[in-house]
């Protein structure tokens, strides 16, 4: 549902106070504590921003995607691993029940989520397959009114907090490909289901990953996402395309925010006499990030609005997430340049957006995969 | 039991304001406006009483242009039941306000009036005082803490070297000090639902008042700018210049 514009702007002027007041002065302890504070998590809770995509029927927001991407513009302005809290959330993990669930696991999940008390993670990813998804080894036998589940998932956000799992796993193994692939939701509680240690990140400290180990787990046949099986890498590719927009969103949020942060060490700092903002070059710099900023925002605004306006955009998205995850990685770059040593020393929080924004241009499908998706589309004469 | 608190629209505590080149006021043009954050606070005293059962109902009051809509809309998305915008299009100076929130303590019969203790933008600090003293009730200003206890609230008031602790009989006025509560931000839910909350629009003729200024303000300039200090050696030397250059002891 679209929100009217006066209600929008005094939920997007309240994301952007408690952005700026409450999760700005904290980045640097998040980082080095590795840990968002349960405070915080609870005014997230509190505000709502765990429900953003959830429908209002199951107690989220319902946000439409322009209102979505908006929010995501605010709370980009920030470090990203605040926004990786209700990242899976609002995303992977909570999108396939949205879109494939049956009404008993939506009402049995979606609630929660929408309001936090439940966090839910996205296990596609293995050891020996990430990009090429489908190639994915975790089993799940048919056995009764049960799936017992072996197998491994790896780099998966949140898994250390999740309650549920949505999980992709082969129910036919003699299908070696995309269609042996189904989806379940599973609780996290289960016997047979265990957890590794967080991964040590380049960046983005305070979000977590980790394995998660299936052995012998014996899950109810209803977890089953759906109806049917066979549609799990189907789904979990329609779930993937709709998070584009959201990461390109964020991207755009933290450019915009490093920008600011340029703009006024340049006015700032002086140098042979001149402040540096006085130099072409460095003026050239902010030209230039400033204009991939800008380019990114219009680009996913624009999809947002013919994704709202019902229609198909999934190579659009990822046109969006592509150019926009390659862009902020510029712009930090840049950021670094215009700091010189300083955007290199932690104190100043740069070279820290520097790593946190590497990511982008890897989960959710690698820059590569977004180039392949992009081009398959015009080659099949979609674009 | 009844809580008035009246708001202010005020420019954001976040915004560099600029004096207009004339030198006539400050220029609001595209300047983002927000509530006072001293009323903030006073509603989030409000609905934190509410929430603990002992208020019932609270009213939000604004006195200003009718964007202060918008600022009525934020009270009631952060826990207030009902609004009234008294409609004026020019400054309204802490006498008329107070003699406007007079009019409107009469017709709502509250038992309590939290208002803020200063309006950022002209830093007055007289509104809260002379609402009490035209209505005759008791007043605890610059409160840091409020217990409502029966017929009483004990209002703790930060004074020059430490904390005073006065009993007032209700109905009473208090006004807000930085450190009362630290105030909520609203959720989306509530926000949406605030829509649907009524705000009745009045004007300062209904409370027979007539809410022309007047002062004339003369001229309004920007503060010097701050020249570079300056190192002293000994302490001799910095009670010389305290004396003979600056002028202070
Ligand atoms: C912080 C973080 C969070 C993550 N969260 C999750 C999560 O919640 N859930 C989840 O399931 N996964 C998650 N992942 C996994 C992530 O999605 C994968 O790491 C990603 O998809 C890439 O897979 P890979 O690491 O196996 O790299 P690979 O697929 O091995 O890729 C290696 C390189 O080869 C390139 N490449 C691969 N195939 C092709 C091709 N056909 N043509 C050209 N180039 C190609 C890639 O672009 C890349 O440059 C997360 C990873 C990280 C680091």
């Amino acid at each position: 549902m679209a929100l009217d514009r006066e209600t929008r702007d005094q939920f997007l002027d309240t994301v952007r106070r408690f952005v700026r007041d409450k999760l700005v002065p904290i980045e640097a302890e998040v980082s080095e504590t590795d840990a968002v504070p349960e405070r915080i998590v609870g005014e997230m809770r509190q505000l709502g921003l765990f429900g953003l995509s959830i429908p209002v029927e199951y107690g989220g927001l319902g946000l439409s995607k322009e209102d979505e991407v908006l929010v995501c513009f605010e709370l980009g302005q920030t470090s990203p691993a605040f926004r990786s809290v209700i990242g899976t959330n609002v995303g992977i993990g909570s999108q396939g029940i949205v879109m494939f669930g049956r009404e008993e696991q939506k009402r049995e999940w979606l609630p929660k989520l929408a309001s936090g008390e439940a966090i839910a993670s996205f296990c596609l990813t293995e050891p020996g397959a990430g990009s090429d998804a489908a190639s994915l080894k975790t089993t799940a036998i048919r056995q009764g009114d049960s799936y017992i589940v072996n197998g491994t998932k790896r780099y998966i956000t949140n898994a250390n907090k999740a309650s549920v799992f949505t999980l992709m796993a082969r129910t036919n193994p003699e299908n070696k490909g995309a269609g042996g692939i189904s989806a379940f939701v599973v609780p996290a509680k289960l016997p047979g289901i265990s957890v590794g240690k967080p991964e040590k990140k380049m960046g983005q400290q305070g979000a977590h990953i980790c394995d998660v180990i299936f052995e012998d787990a014996r899950i109810p046949a209803s977890c089953l996402l759906g109806t049917e099986e066979g549609q799990g890498f189907r789904h979990s590719m329609q779930v993937l395309d709709r998070g584009r927009l959201h990461i390109a969103a964020v991207c755009t949020g933290v450019a915009e925010r490093l920008i600011r942060e340029c703009v006024r060490y340049a006015q700032e700092r002086t140098q042979f006499g001149s402040r540096i903002g006085d130099f072409q070059l460095i003026q050239a710099m902010l030209a230039d990030s400033r204009t991939e900023a800008f380019a990114a925002r219009a680009m996913i605004l624009e999809a947002a609005r013919a994704r709202d306006g019902g229609q198909p955009i999934s190579m659009e998205a990822a046109c969006c997430k592509y150019f926009a995850s390659e862009m902020v990685g510029r712009v930090a770059d840049r950021a670094v340049q215009i700091f010189g040593g300083a955007g290199y020393v932690a104190d100043y929080g740069i070279e820290r957006f520097y790593r946190d924004v590497r990511i982008f241009r890897l989960y959710e499908g690698t820059s590569q995969i977004q180039q392949i998706v992009i081009a398959r589309a015009l080659l099949k004469g979609e674009g | 039991m009844k809580v008035l608190v009246p708001i202010k629209r005020v420019v954001d505590y976040n915004v560099k304001i600029r004096v207009k080149p004339d030198q006539t006021g400050v220029d609001l043009a595209n300047v983002k406006m927000s509530m006072n954050p001293f009323d903030e606070i006073g509603i989030e005293e409000a609905v934190r009483l509410k929430e603990k059962g002992t208020a019932t109902e609270i009213v939000a009051v604004s006195i200003g242009p009718q964007a202060a809509q918008e600022t009525i809309r934020t009270a009631l998305a952060m826990g207030a039941d009902r609004g009234i915008l008294v409609k004026v299009d020019h400054d309204v100076e802490p006498l008329a306000v107070a003699k406007i929130l007079k009019g409107i303590a009469q017709a709502e019969n509250p038992n309590l009036i939290i208002l803020g203790k200063q309006a950022i933008d002209d830093d007055c600090n007289q509104t809260g005082q002379m609402l009490a003293a035209l209505l005759g009730w008791a007043q605890g200003t610059f409160a840091s803490k409020v217990v409502l206890e029966g017929e009483h609230a004990h209002v703790t008031r930060e004074v020059d070297g430490g904390l005073q602790t006065g009993k007032l009989k209700l109905p009473a006025i208090v006004t807000t000090d930085l450190r009362l509560n630290e105030p909520r931000y609203a959720s989306l839910p509530n926000i949406m639902k605030a829509k649907k909350k009524p705000i009745d629009e009045k004007t300062p003729a209904d409370y027979g008042v007539d809410a022309t200024p007047r002062l004339k303000t003369l001229k309004v300039t920007e503060p010097p700018k701050r020249k570079g200090g300056i190192k002293v050696k000994t302490v001799q030397e910095l009670v010389d210049k305290l004396k003979n250059e600056a002028g202070v002891i």
